[in-house]
C-alpha cells in the first residue's frame, strides 16, 4: 500500500449528503474480477450528461485528490470497490462531517484517509474548496492548513494512522506479530464452546450435494 | 461481570488482543463467502502465497450475480457466469465448503446461514456484504466487510477492529392488523435516520420483539445498516433456540444442551449501560412507504409527499426536491396514487416463508394488475421448496405473478433482474438509493403484504383496505 504523507491539492466539492456507494460505484459493474482502473466507473451516472458535467471531470478538479462531500458519505453497500475506484482517480483524502462505517473501515485498507470534522470546520473547508483554494493535509501532524493560514486539527485513530504513514501490509503485520496469541485463543474457544467447531458429520453434509426431484 | 450489554459480552469474548482505546484484534468465528466482494480478496491471499487459517469457519455461496432463472444461467457465458466460476475455483482450491447455484440449499447468504445452521447465538459473523447484520437476529455480533477484511478474516482468523458505542431501541405495544416489523424499521429510519445509529451497535428489545418470530427478527435486523448501524442485535430467548433446533449444522446431543445453557446466558445485564436509547412506540403504526431515494424518506401510505416550498432549511429542501426530481414525483401527491410498473417480493430483508405466506395470502384469488409486471424471487431454494409444498407459488402464479429461483435479484442491479431507466417498483428489498434496482430505476420500499397489494391495485395503496 502506498504511503501517506503530506499532500497539497485542490480540493473537489461535493456537498450532498447521503451519497451512497452505489452512486459512488454502481452495482452492474460489480461483476468485475480485478480491481485496477476502475475509477472510470466512479459516479458513472453522474458523468454520463455532457450538459451537467461532474465535478471531478470539471477543470481544475480534474486533478483534486481532495474530496469534500456531505454527511454520511459512502453509506450502504459495503462494495469497497467504491474506495478502489476513488483511489484510481486519486483521491487520497475524503473530508466529511460524517461517514458510513464499512465505507470508513474500507479506506483505510486502500490508503484513503477519511478525515470527520464538525461545524465550523467543515464550513471552513467547504468555502476553500469552493473557492479553489489549494489546502495542504499533513497526516503525520495531523493538521489541514488552508491558504488562509487557518489550521485545522484532526483526529486519526493511532492504531489507523501507523498503518496509512507506514504503507503497512495488515495481514502480514496480524501472522507477524499474533500468530501465536491466536493460535491460543483458538485452541480455548474451543474447549470452551466445542459447539462452534463443525464436525465431521457436518462438513460431510455440506460436501454432499442435495437435490430433490421436481 | 454486571452491567454488561450482550454486545460487551460477545465482544470481550472474542477478543484475542486488546490495544486499547477499544482498538481489539477480534477473533471471526464463522464467514460467509459471495461472488462479488471475494474475487480480489482470494487474489490478495494468491500473490502473497498465504493460506486459509480455518476452511471449515467458512461457507461460500453465489447470489448477487445470479440470474433467478437457473436454466438459462447453465447456458450463459459473460461476466455473471465467470464471476461465480471464479468463487468455485477459490474455494475449491482453499477447501472451502461450496453450495452450488443448483443446490436445494442454495440461496442469499443472509438466508441461507441461519436456515443451515451456521448461523448461532453468541458468535461473532463476518460477510463482505453490509446487510450481514441480519444474523444479529440470533444474539451474535455480525457485519458487514470490505474484501480487504475478507482477506484479512481468510487468512488470519480475525480483524483489527474498532468496538462501537452501545445503543439500545425499545420496540412497545405490539403490531396493529396490516403493520409488519418492516414497517416498523422503516419508520423507525425515518425518525432516527439514515445515520441515526451510525457508530452504535444497535441492541433490539421490547415487547414488540419479543413476540417476534425469527423471521420477523432477521427483517428487523437485517435494516440495522440502513439507520446506519454495522450491528444489530437481539438477545437470545426460547424463540431463538426452537429456530435452532436440528438445524442441519447446529451442534447436536451433548453439545447442543451445553450450547443451549450458555446461549441461555446471552443477554444484557438489567443494569448494562447503553449509550444511547432509543423508545419507540409500535401500536399505532399503518404501513409505511418511501417516498425518496434514501431509506429515511419514508412515510405512512395514508400521507401526502413533502413540498420543498415548505421546507425552511435549505440543505433539506434541496435533498426532498432532488429527490422527488429523481423519482418523478409532485409535491402534495397522495403517496397512495402512485402507480407503479413492476413489483418485486423478495431480497435478504423480505424473501423468508413467512413474507411469502404473508403476500400470498393478500393476492389469493386476486390478479395482478394489467400493466403491471410482478415478479416472487424465493430467499433461498429452501424457502422456495417449502413454499411449493404449501401451494403458495400456485396462488402467485395463477394471480400472474413470476415465481422464480433464489438469488439477491431485482434487490441489486447486478444481475438479469432490473428496472429500466424510468421505471417505478414496489419492493420489499431493503435500499431505494438512486439506480440500486437498476439504471434509472425507482423504488419504493415497503412490505411483503403492501408490496402485493401494490401488484394487485396497480398503484400504491393500503393492504388493510383489501384485508
Amino acid at each position: 500500500m502506498e504511503k501517506l504523507t503530506t499532500l497539497t491539492s485542490l480540493a473537489a466539492p461535493l456537498l450532498e449528503s447521503n451519497i451512497d456507494t452505489d452512486v459512488i460505484f454502481p452495482a452492474r459493474f460489480l461483476l468485475m474480477l480485478e480491481r485496477e482502473g476502475i475509477g472510470q466507473y466512479a459516479f458513472h451516472e453522474r458523468r454520463k450528461h455532457p450538459d451537467t458535467p461532474f465535478i471531478l471531470d470539471t477543470p481544475p478538479f480534474d486533478n483534486a485528490r481532495i474530496l469534500v462531500v456531505g454527511a454520511n458519505f459512502g453509506t450502504g453497500s459495503s462494495r469497497e470497490h467504491a474506495v478502489w475506484a476513488l483511489a484510481d482517480l486519486g483521491i487520497r483524502y475524503v473530508i466529511a462531517p460524517s461517514f458510513g462505517e464499512i465505507f470508513h473501515a474500507n479506506c483505510f485498507k486502500n490508503g484513503v484517509l477519511p478525515i470527520t470534522l464538525e461545524d465550523p470546520h467543515m464550513t471552513a473547508l467547504e468555502a476553500a474548496a469552493s473557492a479553489m483554494e489549494p489546502i495542504t493535509i499533513d497526516l503525520p501532524e495531523q493538521t489541514i492548513r488552508l491558504q488562509s493560514g487557518t489550521e485545522i486539527e484532526f483526529h486519526v485513530d493511532t492504531h489507523r494512522k501507523q498503518a496509512l504513514v507506514g504503507g503497512l501490509d495488515e495481514i502480514g503485520m496480524i501472522l507477524a506479530e499474533d500468530r501465536d496469541v491466536i493460535d491460543a485463543f483458538e485452541a480455548s474457544r474451543s474447549d470452551e464452546e466445542p459447539w462452534l467447531t463443525l464436525d465431521e458429520q457436518h462438513l460431510a453434509y455440506l460436501e454432499t450435494k442435495q437435490r430433490q426431484k421436481k | 461481570m454486571a452491567r454488561q450489554t450482550l454486545y460487551d459480552k460477545i465482544w470481550q469474548s472474542h477478543t484475542v488482543r486488546d490495544y486499547g482505546g477499544g482498538n481489539t484484534l477480534l477473533y471471526i468465528d464463522r464467514h460467509l463467502v459471495q461472488e462479488v466482494s471475494s474475487p480480489q480478496a482470494f487474489a490478495a491471499l494468491d500473490a502473497a502465497g498465504r493460506a486459509v487459517r480455518r476452511p471449515d469457519a467458512h461457507i461460500a455461496v453465489a447470489d448477487h450475480a445470479v440470474p433467478t432463472k437457473l436454466r438459462a444461467f447453465k447456458l450463459r457465458s459473460g461476466q455473471a457466469a465467470k464471476q461465480v466460476r471464479r468463487l468455485e475455483e477459490n474455494a475449491a482450491r482453499h477447501n472451502i465448503p461450496y453450495i452450488e447455484i443448483d443446490d436445494d440449499r442454495h440461496g442469499i447468504v443472509h438466508v441461507i446461514g441461519p436456515e443451515l445452521g451456521f448461523t448461532l447465538p453468541g458468535t461473532t459473523l463476518v460477510c463482505g456484504d453490509s446487510h450481514t447484520c441480519t444474523h444479529g437476529a440470533f444474539g451474535c455480533i455480525a457485519f458487514g466487510i470490505g474484501t480487504s477484511e475478507c482477506a484479512t478474516v481468510l487468512a488470519t482468523q480475525t480483524l483489527h477492529q474498532k468496538k462501537q458505542k452501545r445503543m439500545r431501541v425499545i420496540l412497545d405495544g405490539g403490531l396493529a392488523p396490516g403493520v409488519t416489523v418492516k414497517d416498523v424499521i422503516l419508520a423507525l429510519i425515518a425518525e432516527i435516520g439514515t445515520g441515526g445509529g451510525a457508530g452504535y451497535a444497535v441492541e433490539f428489545a421490547g415487547s414488540t420483539v419479543d413476540a417476534m418470530s425469527m423471521y420477523e427478527r432477521m427483517t428487523l435486523c437485517n435494516m440495522a445498516i440502513e439507520a446506519g448501524s454495522r450491528v444489530g442485535l437481539i438477545a437470545v430467548d426460547e424463540t431463538t433456540i426452537r429456530f435452532l433446533k436440528d438445524r442441519p449444522l447446529a451442534p447436536k446431543g451433548d453439545k447442543w444442551d451445553a450450547a443451549v445453557a450458555a446461549w441461555t446466558a446471552l443477554k444484557s445485564d438489567p443494569d448494562a449501560q447503553f449509550d444511547r436509547q432509543v423508545n419507540f412506540e409500535t401500536s399505532n403504526l399503518a404501513p409505511q412507504i418511501s417516498w425518496g431515494t434514501s431509506p429515511e424518506e419514508t412515510l405512512p401510505v395514508t400521507a401526502h409527499l413533502p413540498d420543498p416550498e415548505a421546507e425552511p432549511d435549505p440543505v433539506r429542501r434541496a435533498r426532498i426536491e432532488k429527490s422527488l426530481n429523481y423519482m418523478a414525483l409532485k409535491p402534495g401527491m397522495a403517496l397512495r396514487n402512485i402507480p407503479i410498473d413492476r413489483v418485486f417480493i423478495g431480497s435478504c430483508t423480505n424473501g423468508r416463508i413467512d413474507d411469502l405466506r404473508s403476500a400470498a395470502k393478500v393476492v389469493k384469488g386476486r390478479k395482478v394488475a394489467a400493466g403491471v409486471s410482478a415478479i416472487v424471487v424465493p430467499g433461498s431454494a429452501a424457502t422456495r421448496i417449502a413454499a411449493e409444498e404449501e401451494g403458495l407459488h400456485d396462488i402467485f402464479l395463477s394471480a400472474g405473478f413470476e415465481w422464480r429461483d433464489a438469488g439477491c435479484s431485482m434487490c441489486v442491479g447486478m444481475n438479469d433482474d432490473r428496472l429500466s431507466e424510468g421505471e417505478r417498483c414496489a419492493s420489499t428489498s431493503n435500499r431505494n438509493f438512486e439506480g440500486r434496482q437498476g439504471r434509472g430505476g425507482r423504488t419504493h420500499l415497503m412490505s411483503p403484504k403492501m408490496a402485493a397489494a401494490a401488484a394487485v391495485a396497480g398503484h400504491l395503496t393500503d393492504v388493510r383496505e383489501m384485508m
